[in-house]
């Protein structure tokens, strides 16, 4: 048989050849292509792993962010409606300040004015009075140089006045 | 491809049966020589013309070395008292009838160092590829993208079978080892010159790979792996039986190694050459006959012909593994 029979020729070749290139290319060949690929794996591995990492990073930053904002925004709320307070308790305080003043104001004119009209009047009753002390002076000058009549309108004068003191 | 195998096929062939139509086809004769091994190599007929490859004759008879053009022994002849036996094919001593020591350059010899030229330069282009580019910022272009995947698939073949600790030791190994054969199964399966050697067809070249993986696993073996062979955790009155099992087992491996690969891929070269055949036994049984056969013979072929590209994968792919789950077995450290 033939077939089944190893031949030595092709044996001591297939040794010798299959040894050779066997010895050459764990030298120079299947090392370098296996330990190159291998790298560029890890690389590869590491790539991904810090992909995944920025994301995570990112996704953090994205949820940090959108915190911020509706922090950001409850505070302008807060802020807003405090100044809308104290802009209505502003213009109350002030409408209520210039009420005073102007009441006050009022009350300090009124005051004024009654003081001169006071003021006013009694120079005019002094005036009236020495006017009718000077009048009455003049009449009495000139009336009481005629008896009796004089007599009679004196009297008379007298009587109304008292007249007046008993009814006032 | 597989439309030149049969063209081709049809050329080497068709002129040897055609002058002596009335004769039997010599089936055996074509398929043997297809799948034997040959001093000469018979490249191509065309018309009367033979195109022969005549390869160097190397011998250590009796008469000491004798290195000579196979040319002169041609047709029968005998040169300087070597002659081919025309039973067993082989160079032997005219006087004694007695086989010389034969390292002669024969077909299969000059197939084998050319494909393990072609697998060199390959994967050393390959290499010289990583070499020169930067693999950080380049995808693999050309040989190195078409052979990266294959050295990788064996290189994790091997971390997975031989484990994380030193699968780096074999995995060069089992590479060549995977390439080699995948590269000569392809070969074989190519029906013209530089192909159609049977290689890894042959017991020779199988038993040369088993053996290295027979080596490897024994050389390279843990105390624990010996322990388990010598003396393994097993009841007492099994512990004398164990070891005759498990030696016989550590030989086996290498023997079915051989045979898996060598049956298979022979099995699958006289198949396709059977289905070729078919159709010069047909001729001398009419025209209808002989079309139908033809168009039945020509599909068939196709069909083998794509099932021995599985095969020849295949049969890399499971010599390489299991190469390295037995490696694997060997490298097996203690619980």
């Amino acid at each position: 048989m033939n077939l089944v029979t190893p031949d030595t020729g092709l044996l001591f070749w297939m040794v010798v050849i299959f040894g050779l290139v066997f010895l050459l290319l764990w030298k120079f060949g299947f090392p370098i292509i296996t330990s190159m690929v291998e790298k560029r794996n890890r690389t590869i591995e590491k790539s991904l792993k810090d992909a995944k990492e920025v994301e995570a990073q990112m996704s953090a930053m994205v949820a940090e962010h959108a915190q911020m904002l509706e922090d950001a925004r409850k505070e302008q709320a807060q802020i807003l409606r405090e100044a809308a307070d104290t802009r209505s308790k502003l213009i109350a305080d002030a409408k209520d300040q210039a009420r005073e003043e102007a009441a006050k104001i009022l009350a300090d004119a009124r005051a004024e004015i009654e003081a001169e009209k006071e003021a006013a009047l009694r120079d005019v009753r002094k005036e009236v009075a020495v006017l009718s002390v000077s009048i009455a002076e003049k009449i009495l000058r000139k009336e009481l140089s005629e008896d009796k009549e004089q007599r009679e309108y004196i009297d008379r004068m007298v009587d109304e006045t008292v007249r007046e003191q008993a009814q006032s | 491809m597989i439309l030149t195998w049969l063209i081709s096929l049809l050329l080497f062939a068709a002129p040897a049966p055609a002058p002596q139509a009335e004769e039997d086809v010599d089936v055996a004769g074509i398929i043997f020589e297809h799948i034997g091994d040959e001093y000469e190599w018979h490249i191509l007929t065309w018309g009367d013309k033979h195109v022969i490859l005549h390869l160097p004759v190397i011998v250590h008879g009796s008469t000491g070395w004798h290195v000579f053009s196979s040319k002169h022994l041609e047709h029968g002849e005998s040169y300087e008292g070597l002659v081919i036996d025309p039973e067993k094919g082989k160079i032997v001593e005219v006087d004694s009838g007695k086989r010389p020591f034969d390292i002669s350059i024969t077909k299969n010899v000059l197939s084998l160092m050319m494909s393990s030229l072609l697998l060199l330069v390959v994967v050393l282009l390959t290499a010289r590829w990583y070499k020169k580019h930067d693999v950080l910022n380049e995808a693999p272009t050309g040989i190195a993208a078409l052979m990266e995947p294959l050295v990788m698939m064996v290189h994790d073949i091997a971390r997975e079978n031989i484990g994380e600790e030193d699968y780096r030791r074999y995995s060069p190994y089992l590479c060549m080892a995977f390439l080699w054969i995948l590269f000569n199964n392809f070969l074989g399966i190519m029906p013209f010159f530089p192909g159609g050697a049977n290689l890894t067809g042959n017991i020779a070249i199988t038993l040369v790979l088993a053996l290295c993986t027979f080596f490897t696993v024994n050389l390279t073996g843990t105390k624990h792996y010996y322990k388990d062979i010598f003396w393994p955790d097993v009841p007492g009155f099994l512990k004398p039986i164990m070891p005759i099992i498990e030696v016989f087992s550590a030989f086996m491996k290498p023997v079915s190694l051989t045979v898996r690969l060598f049956a298979n891929m022979l099995a699958g070269h006289i198949m396709i050459l059977c289905m070729v055949c078919i159709i010069f036994i047909m001729a001398k049984y009419g025209a209808v006959l002989t079309g139908s056969m033809t168009v039945v013979s020509v599909l068939f072929g196709i069909f083998l012909d794509a099932l021995e590209c599985l095969v020849a994968f295949i049969q890399a792919y499971v010599f390489t593994t299991l190469s390295s789950i037995y490696i694997g077995l060997a490298r097996a450290h203690g619980e």
